[in-house]
């Protein structure tokens, strides 16, 4: 750290959020410090080598939802930035079959229409109506929302902004996005497919990261957010950063110091400093006292508004609101190093299905037996499984011919009934292993090595609070206007000065980076008002 | 009926897509599934294998080799080393190029010569008394292109003098029991080398090298993808870019080399004595600033690209399917400035990038100019700017 104690900007946590946030509050000539607690930065975006020659991506394990702006603001292609499309979708079933989707429409309608004829029809008009709805709420997510209980002229102009932009949306295309927001995952589908494999295939993305079942209202808005992800203008595709993301996390960070940030690693904030109603610093956990104007928490809400600051300092309502704010992280992660590539009895001697997504999770009713046992407090005893063998599309993540797989593991609830994720789980990784064995016989014999995450872990390492890892559920009550509580949606805090931008702010979790980039904006806007005013 | 290449026995069981283009008459793999990028991640990031086999190879030997090559070619090929190769061109004596290739130097009086068009008889027509031979061989020598990041490592573990090889170089090798002239050259801007090889040996040098790349992430690659990698490179294609000035039916197809971006190929020129086909007229063009146009390579603002769709309440596309049709550019005030040959958007620098043509006040980079683009049917226009080529440049390339 360097010798001067006093920072225009100081952000704390280097997370993807809290990167991008630096970095442009760097490049926008603050002097700013990144504080991270470990020993590296990415927070749940981080790439290890956590058994030699296997670089698994620990936590986070995709790129979809970065938010191409940042890409070009923050001159990301020149430190590096590789999104490498993954893209094709396997799901095994249980008979032994299996919907193998990829890149090309006519193929998929063929590959669809092995299961259903109907469903490989339906699939132009539910991609079509998907596209139309990305369409519609896009600038709902690429913008700051308005605040909702705000009375001055700009709150107003955003609010009649946003009507006019739903006003020009055809009436079809705003009740699917209603029914999509407030709705089940499996209705939405029901109106157009039949079969139920590729209900489920679809219905998953309903599903990831949160305590619904694809039959629960709710789970549509989670399908739809995952929906507004692209790479290269494709949406709905997904991608693997080069390194993982923890090769993306790497070259935010070179891009933030390219700008000047300062990043300083192995720091723990113990608090943020108040004075008179504005913060004036932080204090490290080893007493030292850091001076800037403005302080900014990537962490996540719980930890932003009641750990880093004094509770009493904040107005209760906020607080109540605070604590209301469902977490329940329901998520794994279980990673394997590979001696070769699994098989499919289906495709012998095929491997190239495995260049994208590996979908385990067959049917609705697979999905929603999953979901029963975490509503019971347990973790599902056939557990969906997204999976993905990086290694086959950037070979350096593994050493020549073996590979690393990443297993995202539901559900896993972060409370168990009466047990202790730290006894369970070795339990919960044999579930995994053995569910994987059952789609891909011999799957069991290619194991070289494991890494479990559990939803505890997550919260230990990373610090996202109960493992949620969108740092707070995707619910409705939860999103927009209401991220993280009502009126504290667009950055700012009760306390002047402090700032929030993590994924539990406006537009959510995923690596998107947009809570860091908004929140610059937000920060940026506020100094100039300040300096005119002056 | 169109002609396979010594790589089409083990390529065609691997083209998954049924997908081939008709390259100088023989069949090479579009693509070999659909998705492009698979292929096109694997020369970025791991290596990709490309038959390039259809371009023409001229061998010219005799003691009269260098001095017919010296005064054919744009470049000085007496610059050139043995075991050197050199990117040149060569033109009409009105100064418009005919075409382009590469030219590689065993010996003072042995070399090959690459096109992508014919040019045996154009060649012979200008020996007249030289004691040089020209021997058409492109049925002779296949040739593989090995081009990505793990190129060098893959093609050194079957013969570690690769590794020595510098950007532009050769050598003969053997892989296994398969002779072979392994050049540090290749099309997509990237690490990269190319293998020559007699036909009856290109299943047996495909099987080597597939087969040490099986469990590096290496794939084999169609043309889709290195007429991509190409564009990210900034290297030119004969029919897209430019035609040859022998079959231009006006000077409008004609492009003389400065036109091309070529000017780097005569530093040096007015030091030297060499007479070379088109020398007067470049150098005129030289002294009295003649050039209509000026080759660059062109950036699309990505802000300016989102805002004219999204104003139309569409979701900007990014099609990483080339474009060589010409698409108009305007300047400030709207006059017609230039056009672009070849345009893309590419996934490894995020931006819709172009090879076009501008006039020369309009040339240095960083020059605004407006591209034209259709939407809803009418003309808008977004702002792009000239930015040096390559636009891809790896330090890799030529380290």
């Amino acid at each position: 750290m360097s010798t001067s104690r006093t920072y225009d900007a100081i952000v704390i946590g280097g997370g993807h959020n809290g990167l991008v946030n630096g970095a442009y509050l760097a490049k926008a000539g603050m002097k700013t410090l990144i504080i991270e607690r470990r020993h590296l930065v990415g927070g749940a975006a981080i790439t290890e080598e956590l058994y030699p020659g296997f670089h698994f991506t620990t936590f986070s394990y995709a790129l979809s939802l970065l938010r191409p702006e940042i890409i070009h603001e923050l001159h990301l292609v020149k430190h590096g930035f590789m999104p490498i499309q993954m893209s094709s979708s396997f799901a095994p079933m249980e008979d032994g079959d299996y919907l193998w989707q990829g890149s090309d429409r006519d193929e998929n309608i063929h590959e669809i229409a092995r299961h259903s004829r109907h469903d490989a029809d339906a699939m132009d008009q539910f991609d079509h109506d998907m596209h139309q709805i990305c369409q519609a709420m896009k600038p709902l997510m690429d913008s700051i929302p308005p605040n909702l209980f705000g009375n001055g002229p700009d709150d107003l102009l955003q609010l009649a902004d946003l009507a006019r932009h739903l006003k020009g949306l055809q009436p079809r295309v705003l009740h699917n996005c209603v029914r999509l927001l407030t709705g089940s995952a499996a209705d939405f589908l029901d109106d157009y497919f039949e079969s139920d494999i590729v209900k489920a295939t679809l219905a998953s993305s309903g599903i990831i990261g949160s305590k619904v079942g694809p039959r629960s209202q709710g789970s549509g808005l989670v399908l739809l957010f995952h929906k507004l992800g692209e790479i290269d203008g494709s949406f709905g595709s997904w991608g693997f950063h080069k390194g993982g993301n923890g090769g993306f996390t790497q070259v935010l960070a070179r891009a933030a110091q390219a700008f000047g940030a300062e990043i300083v690693l192995d720091t723990a904030v113990d608090h943020v400093i108040i004075s008179n109603g504005r913060t004036t610093g932080v204090a490290l956990v080893d007493g030292t006292e850091l001076n800037a104007a403005v302080v900014v928490s990537s962490l996540d809400p719980r930890r932003t508004f009641t750990q880093l600051v004094d509770p009493r300092e904040l107005p209760t309502e906020l607080v109540d609101n605070i604590r209301r704010f469902r977490f329940q992280g329901t998520s794994a992660k279980v990673n394997f190093a590979l001696d070769g590539l699994p098989s499919h009895p289906a495709l012998p001697g095929r491997v190239d299905h495995y260049r994208g997504f590996v979908n385990i999770g067959p049917t609705m009713d697979y999905l929603e037996h999953a979901y029963d046992d975490a509503k019971y407090g347990w973790y599902s005893k056939r557990p969906y499984i997204d999976a993905c063998i990086q290694s086959t599309v950037d070979p350096d993540m593994a050493p020549p011919g073996k590979h690393v797989m990443s297993c995202f593991v539901q559900y896993a609830p972060y409370e168990l009934k009466n047990g202790d994720w730290d006894v369970e789980r070795e339990g919960f990784g044999d579930v995994v292993e053995d569910t994987i064995e059952s789609f891909f016989p011999g799957f069991k014999s290619l194991v070289l090595h494991r890494e479990i995450v559990t939803p505890l872990d997550i919260e230990r390492v990373v610090g996202l609070s109960e493992g949620n890892i969108f740092a707070g559920e995707f619910l409705a009550p939860q999103m927009f206007f209401f991220r993280p509580a009502p009126g504290w949606n667009q950055y700012r805090t009760p306390i002047d000065g402090y700032y929030q931008c993590g994924s539990g702010t406006h537009p959510g979790g995923c690596v998107m980076g947009a809570p860091g980039r908004f929140a610059s904006q937000q920060i940026l806007a506020d100094a100039a008002r300040s300096t005119s005013a002056r | 009926m169109f002609k396979t290449t010594p790589f089409y026995e083990r390529l065609a069981p691997l083209n998954e897509t049924g997908l081939w283009s008709h390259w100088s008459g023989y069949l090479v793999p579009r693509k070999f599934q659909m998705n492009d990028k698979i292929e096109y991640f694997a020369v970025r990031n791991s290596a990709a294998l490309f038959d390039t086999s259809p371009l023409y190879k001229y061998r010219l030997t005799g003691a009269d080799a260098e001095r017919f090559l010296a005064g054919v070619l744009a470049r000085d090929i007496r610059q050139c080393h043995n075991g050197q190769a050199q990117y040149t061109c060569w033109c009409d004596d009105r100064g418009f190029v005919v075409e382009d290739g590469v030219v590689f130097r065993t010996s003072a009086d042995d070399y090959m010569l690459t096109s992508a068009e014919p040019n045996f008889a154009y060649f012979k027509a200008l020996v007249g008394t030289l004691r040089v031979s020209i021997e058409d061989i492109s049925a002779n020598l296949g040739a593989l292109a090995v081009q990505g990041p793990r190129a060098r490592m893959l093609l050194a573990s079957l013969a570690p003098e690769v590794a020595d090889l510098k950007f532009f170089e050769h050598t003969q090798v053997k892989f296994g029991d398969v002779p072979a002239m392994v050049s540090r050259t290749g099309y997509t801007g990237d690490l990269g080398f190319e293998v020559w090889v007699a036909p009856h040996d290109g299943s047996a040098l495909w099987d080597l090298i597939a087969g040490a790349g099986k469990d590096l992430g290496v794939l084999p690659a169609g043309q889709n993808v290195l007429v991509m990698t190409r564009i990210e490179a900034g290297l030119i294609l004969i029919g897209a870019d430019f035609h040859s000035s022998r079959f231009a039916l006006s000077d409008h197809d004609s492009s003389t080399p400065l036109e091309l971006g070529f000017g780097w190929m005569f530093n040096g020129l007015a030091n030297s004595d060499r007479r070379f086909i088109g020398r007067t007229a470049i150098e005129r063009e030289i002294r009295d600033r003649t050039s209509r146009w000026k080759t660059v390579g062109l950036v699309v603002d990505w802000q300016d690209w989102n805002r004219v769709y999204q104003t139309e309440g569409l979701i900007p596309p990014k099609d990483i399917t080339p474009v060589t049709s010409e698409i108009m550019l305007y300047d400030d005030d709207g006059v017609h400035v230039g056009y672009t040959t070849s345009m893309m958007y590419s996934p490894i620098l995020q931006r819709h990038i172009a090879i076009g043509r501008v006039r020369p006040h309009l040339s240095s980079v960083g020059s605004r100019v407006h591209l034209e683009a259709t939407i809803h049917h009418r003309y808008r226009t977004v702002t792009t700017h000239v930015a040096k080529t390559a636009l891809f440049n790896p330090a890799r390339k030529t380290s």
